[in-house]
């Protein structure tokens, strides 16, 4: 019964796919795949905003939105309505384009954008049995495309013909570049371990139990620190607080898409949460073992409740994150990336090298550890060494 | 030849024919973007997996942006006032013409073509990476070393010149 569960919506591609005449099947279930995807992430991405609305202001102290439910009824919902008014007002609003913008190129850039992100979403396994596009080189794929991304916000940004939109975009794409770097770094050591850049294999060697405990690459110390630098460079290739520099409000209005508004902003909006979401779904592809269950007694839980449920935890830490943590500064963002993430990301290829060609024993565990430690250690010293960080003084209160 | 491979060929063709026409540099970088996401497809038609996807990762993702930070670092916004192509463009297709006909001719006619067409061998990712790391390590080291030592280079040239050292060197 679980395993029907489990396979409910393969089976049902099959079942739909059943109605259409033979000749025309590879045409109709490539369709049917990407029409569910353009549903099930996009839907995903309106209950998110009022989770993170609501999330942020109970984290500071505040309602968030609560009124909106179903019209015409006393059903209130806690506001988890609110997406319904916000996207109609989205498609509603004037769609203003400034008079110097290039309009061409203005009118391309949320579309340019839009599009590498969607194709991500084609490699990705969010379940058993349900990967679109089961690539032999589908983590190469997955940070090819992401990378047409810098090229949607370079546009946005010199089209629009204001300085604050060029900032905007000059910042991100110097981020981006930045922290493409750890981001790929760590997922090589994943690659070095399992020998194949098929996501369907990373998650197969994953995907078998010791005493009941699954063997996630989280639980390894490369896999660890691993995450860890992946976990913090998502945070920056998606824009988010504390990297959020090239959309500072309080600094350069809006960043990239100052100018943009109406349904040309809402595309924006919506390209930058699902790459967070593909980013982050790679992230759990790669170390928290994709759909599979952590303890064996929970394998009956059909997996795409596991990858659904990995990913909104994962956006929870965002969420969290990004009420709590204040913003970095520019030099600061480039320092920690090449000073920091840069070495530490080098040195866990090597200790996953080591701890490849060790016997499985206790003794690569502390070989490993110790190296990687050891590592954190001096380069976090080494990157403090001329802050001069000393005890804040306030002089208005002494 | 099927339709797809017409249709990325054209679109790659169009977009290069525009790299060089065009007169707005930004626009022009924007279309060889363009012009190189045609190459990948080309290739990912061609079941050469790997090229295509390298070719997106570094010439739409990274070569592509050097070349717009370059023109915005270099250059003033304006764009030249006179169209890029000359009175002499007629005399320079013709000149194209023969030197594709005489090319394509000696290709064709050439003793060195294999008669037979050779089947395509199967790349996947795997063999490729196991020659790179086998058979060819050597030439990947020396690459290696090399892009190193330009990387070095860059950064000592962008590096901040010590105040004290040029004493004299005020513009």
């Amino acid at each position: 019964m679980f395993d029907q569960l489990d396979q409910i919506f393969v089976n049902a591609l099959h079942w739909l796919v059943g109605f259409v005449p033979e000749v025309l099947r590879p045409l109709v279930t490539p369709l049917i795949c990407i029409s569910f995807i353009l549903m099930v992430f996009p839907a995903f991405f309106s209950i998110i905003t009022i989770f993170e609305r609501k999330g942020i202001g109970r984290i500071q102290n505040r309602y968030g939105p609560n009124r909106v439910g179903i019209p015409f009824t006393k059903i209130r919902l806690a506001g988890f309505g609110q997406f319904l008014p916000d996207g109609l007002k989205m498609l509603t609003k004037e769609d203003i384009v400034p008079r110097a913008a290039d309009k061409l190129v203005h009118f391309l850039a949320p579309v340019v954008m839009l599009i590498p992100v969607l194709l991500s979403y084609s490699v990705l396994p969010f379940g058993k049995n349900m990967t679109l596009a089961d690539y032999d080189a589908g983590l190469l794929f997955f940070f090819a495309v992401g990378g047409a991304v810098e090229i949607a916000v370079f546009m946005a940004g010199w089209s629009s013909r204001n300085k604050y939109s060029l900032l905007g975009a000059m910042r991100a794409i110097a981020q981006m570049v930045s922290y493409e770097i750890p981001l790929i770094l760590s997922a090589v050591s994943v690659v070095m371990i399992v020998g194949s850049l098929k996501l369907t294999d990373i998650i197969a060697h994953q995907n078998h139990y010791t005493f009941g405990i699954a063997h996630w690459h989280v639980f390894t110390p490369w896999g660890f620190i691993g995450f860890v630098l992946f976990f913090i460079a998502s945070l920056a290739e998606s824009n988010r607080t504390p990297f959020d520099l090239p959309e500072a409000e309080s600094e350069i209005i809006a960043g990239y898409f100052t100018e943009y508004s109406g349904f040309k902003f809402a595309l924006f909006f919506l390209g930058e949460y699902l790459g967070m979401f593909a980013i982050i779904g790679l992230g759990i592809t790669l170390f928290l073992g994709g759909w599979t269950a952590p303890f064996s007694f929970l394998a009956w839980i059909p997996s795409w409740i596991w990858f659904f449920g990995k990913l909104t935890a994962i956006i929870f830490v965002f969420i969290w994150i990004r009420a709590t943590l204040p913003r970095l500064r520019m030099d600061q963002l480039m320092n920690f990336a090449w000073k920091f993430m840069l070495p530490l990301a080098l040195i866990n290829i090597l200790v996953a090298g080591i701890w490849h060609y060790m016997a499985a024993d206790w003794q690569r565990w502390l070989v490993c550890g110790a190296l990687i430690a050891g590592a954190y250690v001096l380069l976090g010293r080494g990157l403090m060494q001329n802050q001069k960080l000393g005890k804040r003084i306030y002089r208005y209160a002494e | 030849m099927t339709l797809a491979l017409i249709i990325t060929a054209l679109v790659t063709v169009l977009a290069a024919a525009t790299v060089m026409s065009l007169r707005n540099l930004v626009h022009c970088a924007l279309a060889m973007a363009v012009a190189f996401s045609g190459v990948a497809a080309l290739y990912l038609q061609l079941n050469a997996e790997f090229v295509g996807f390298a070719e997106i990762l570094v010439y739409v993702g990274a070569i592509a942006i050097l070349i717009v930070f370059a023109i915005l670092l270099t250059r003033s916004g304006e764009t030249p006032e006179k169209s890029v192509l000359t009175s002499g463009w007629l005399a320079g297709v013709a000149v194209s013409a023969m030197v594709f006909t005489l090319l394509g001719w000696a290709v064709l006619t050439s003793s060195a073509l294999p008669k037979e067409i050779a089947i395509a061998p199967a790349a996947p990712v795997k063999n490729i990476g196991d020659a790179l790391m086998s058979k060819f390590v050597l030439p990947l080291e020396i690459v290696g070393l090399v892009l190193t030592a330009a990387m070095i280079g860059a950064v000592i040239i962008a590096l901040k010149e010590d105040k004290k050292d040029n004493s004299g060197g005020q513009p």
